[in-house]
């Protein structure tokens, strides 16, 4: 940072210099501001040269992010949310089944396979270059939590896609080539069944490594609680979903994963900013951008949990208390990713982070693994 | 340790890891930051030997860093910090306490070179100065020769306990030349879901451009910041207008079509004052060690190596630099750590938690039986 005895000339900084090389949009904005405060019009000497980070708290690079936000939006969230629900209505297929619940297996099955199909199409979409999205397939990776996580993808659509094909075979008149069709699915139903549920279970905790697997320091410092959040937001969603469409004297189960779901979010969620809050970095989630997000998210849960608990009889109270749930899910997930991009965008997470755990090593006695060295 | 421990974390043969079989010596950069003049030759040699396109034109107002920082059409950025004498005062009294902590002196085998305790050290700072601006060279000059006759200087002494002569200067500029760390366990490499990214022969990490779709991970995985998505906001400056490769990451890939013809890089080649220079990674950081401890001795206690350190949270970098502060006031983290170097106990984390959804699953449905 620049400071001198010359900056006292300086009139006082506004705020934070726009980043040059935000967007082509931004850009344009920019260069329209600039064009009534260039250096032709400006009536001080030096305002543009002013220190960018009026803070002294820490030194930064004129208040430059020291790590890249990754460059996706909300079709990420979009992904993570509908993804949840695809992965738990995969579980809850087959306790259905297993039940011989067959309104329930029906609807979780027809969920699941129109989640996993629009969360594949919202990875694809999210792509810089998506007429290359079979790249994936090329290699398994497994220290790339997007490789194992695409595998697991794949492998649970292809459950999916012969557990759905079940229902709607059995949905058409059964003749000619249906009957045949459906020889298949009944021979590969079981395994089906089970191996959609097996891997619906990883396709809903991933997605919380994907994020933790990142410089990001909220993401990346609440790996721990972030598998928990994530699971509990998929278990409520789907089981908000299933209150929705199934009637509710079949869908004790969902109520009761439901609840299970909200307080594990809830739990998890707490867990996850009292940790933030220890290593000071929990403005993201509490006061930042996607924190109005995540306040609001609670509140939705706590209010579609509580609905939940009334909906036993009244169809209206089950499918508000669902939607309510539901909305909840996207949410916390919006609100997370916005939390952990705003993360990367202020240096100072980073170098709080990074400064202060260097600090506690060095305090241990431990210099032998720091990144400067002298001689 | 295994082969598979050390795929995450830890000191290791970055090339040999990734199955190169007789590898050649892993090849890396040392940035002496300390007598970079900020010419920006490096960026300017890099984007016309990779044929990177504009990424705009903008003045920042950052000193005279109007390039901004590293990404995808930025192979190699010039930082410029102007500092005041107080934070010169606080950088050289931050390096002298890393030379109090014991820091590590990049693994035990060799040992630190002798500092030679010859003559008094002087702030080198040009010798000819404006009216009531640096110190002047006569009073410079007395200074010294009333150490040499046995006195104290007025300025203190060095981690050697050699006296410095001269004061520290009212104003100085850091200028550093950052590029691409590559990284001996390099985030962007891991992450990588396509294997676009891959580890070259030389150890260094290189993106195929063919081969990379675009999902961005290792943007976000890179804990120093390098790596980016390139926008079809770049502009070219060919004849026939292409910008190749937009919506594909790219970063540095330390000159793998000129490494493999056994040409230096080219901001190497053409860096005029030799701060940056390139060859074998052992080499590299040999010669950085002598640095230090040159700048040491002389009185430059605010000098420090970054990367050079095969036990910090990447395994050591392949580019080494020298800086003249806290890493951070270059835009350098302070203790960056590959995040998949945590990987084992997040997937562990994630375990728990799909079993429990599971387990919570079948618990609803305990007792339903219709």
């Amino acid at each position: 940072m620049t400071t001198s005895p010359f900056d006292s000339y300086r009139p006082p900084e506004e705020g934070r210099r726009k980043r040059r090389r935000d967007s082509g949009i931004r850009r344009a904005g920019d260069l329209a501001k600039g064009a009534q405060r260039s250096w032709l019009s400006r009536d001080g000497g030096g305002r543009r040269e002013a220190p960018a980070v009026p803070d002294a708290e820490f030194s930064s690079y004129y208040g430059q992010a020291i790590v890249k936000p990754v460059p996706w939006d909300h079709k990420i969230s979009a992904y993570l949310f509908v993804g949840g629900i695809a992965g738990t209505s995969g579980i809850i297929q087959a306790g259905a089944a297993a039940t011989g619940n067959a309104v329930l297996q029906r609807n979780a099955r027809l969920t699941a396979m129109t989640t996993v199909a629009l969360s594949g199409a919202a990875l694809v979409a999210d792509l810089g270059r998506p007429e290359r999205f079979l790249n994936m397939m090329r290699t398994v990776k497994l220290t790339s939590p997007m490789s194992v996580g695409t595998w697991i993808l794949t492998a649970y659509a292809g459950f999916a896609s012969v557990t759905t094909g079940a229902e709607v075979l059995r949905l058409l008149p059964a003749r000619g080539p249906v009957t045949a069709l459906t020889r298949v699915t009944d021979a590969l139903g079981t395994p089906s069944t089970i191996g959609q549920a097996a891997f619906g279970a990883p396709l809903a905790a991933y997605t919380a490594v994907l994020l933790a697997d990142t410089a990001h320091p909220v993401w990346h410092e609440s790996r721990r609680e972030l598998p928990f959040v994530f699971v509990g937001s998929a278990a409520l969603a789907s089981a908000g979903v299933q209150m929705v469409l199934t009637p509710t004297a079949l869908a004790g189960p969902v109520r009761r994963l439901a609840l299970a779901g909200v307080a594990t979010e809830l739990a998890a969620m707490h867990q996850l900013e009292e940790h933030l809050s220890d290593l000071g970095i929990d403005e993201p989630v509490t006061t930042g951008q996607g924190a109005g997000k995540l306040r609001l998210a609670k509140g939705l849960a706590i209010a579609g949990g509580v609905g939940t608990l009334l909906s036993g009889r009244s169809r209206l109270v089950a499918i508000a208390s669902g939607v309510a749930l539901a909305t909840a899910s996207a949410l916390t997930r919006m609100g997370i990713v916005e939390a952990g991009i705003e993360s990367a965008k202020d240096p100072k997470y980073t170098v709080r982070v990074q400064k202060d755990r260097l600090e506690k090593r060095r305090q241990q006695g431990n210099t032998e693994d720091s990144v400067v060295t002298v001689r | 340790m295994g082969y598979l421990s050390r795929q995450l974390s830890g000191q290791t043969e970055p090339a040999t890891d990734a199955g190169w079989q007789e590898a050649p010596r892993r090849q890396g950069f040392f940035t002496d930051t300390s007598i970079c003049i900020g010419c920006k030759a490096c960026e300017v040699a890099c984007k016309e030997w990779n044929g990177i396109p504009l990424d705009g034109l903008a003045i920042t107002g950052n000193s005279y860093d109007n390039t901004g920082d590293l990404g995808a059409s930025t192979w190699r950025h010039v930082a410029f910090v102007e500092q005041s004498q107080d934070r010169i005062e606080a950088a050289r009294e931050s390096g002298r306490a890393l030379v109090d902590l014991g820091m590590p002196s990049m693994g035990a085998p060799a040992p630190a070179p002798e500092p030679s305790i010859a003559s008094p050290a002087g702030y080198g700072t040009l010798p000819a100065p404006i009216e009531g601006h640096g110190p002047a060279l006569t009073d410079m000059l007395s200074e010294k020769a009333n150490v040499e006759a046995g006195g104290t200087g007025d300025y203190g002494l060095t981690v050697d306990g050699v006296p410095i002569v001269g004061p520290v200067p009212e104003f100085r500029w850091l200028m550093s030349s950052d590029v691409c760390k590559h990284c001996t366990h390099a985030g962007c490499l891991d992450v990588c879901p396509t294997g676009s990214l891959f580890r070259s022969e030389f150890g260094t990490v290189v993106v195929q451009d063919d081969i990379c779709n675009g999902c961005g991970y290792c943007v976000g995985a890179c804990p120093f910041g390098v790596i980016e998505r390139r926008t079809d906001s770049s502009v070219s400056v060919t004849a026939d207008s292409h910008v190749p490769n937009v919506g594909v990451a790219q970063k540095c890939t330390l000159c793998y079509d000129r490494l493999s013809h056994d040409q230096t890089p080219a901001c190497a080649q053409t860096c005029p004052t030799t701060s940056i220079k390139f060859g074998a990674h052992d080499d590299m950081v040999a010669t950085a060690r002598d640095r230090v401890t040159q700048l040491h001795e002389q009185g430059f206690t605010e000098a420090r190596l970054y990367g050079a350190n095969e036990h910090d949270g990447v395994g050591g970098t392949g580019s080494v630099f020298l800086l003249l502060d806290e890493p951070e006031v270059y835009g350098l983290p302070p203790d960056p750590v590959v995040p998949t170097a945590k990987l084992p106990e997040m997937f562990r984390a994630a375990g728990v938690a799909g079993l429990g959804l599971l387990g919570a699953v079948a618990i609803s449905f305990v007792g339903s039986r219709s």
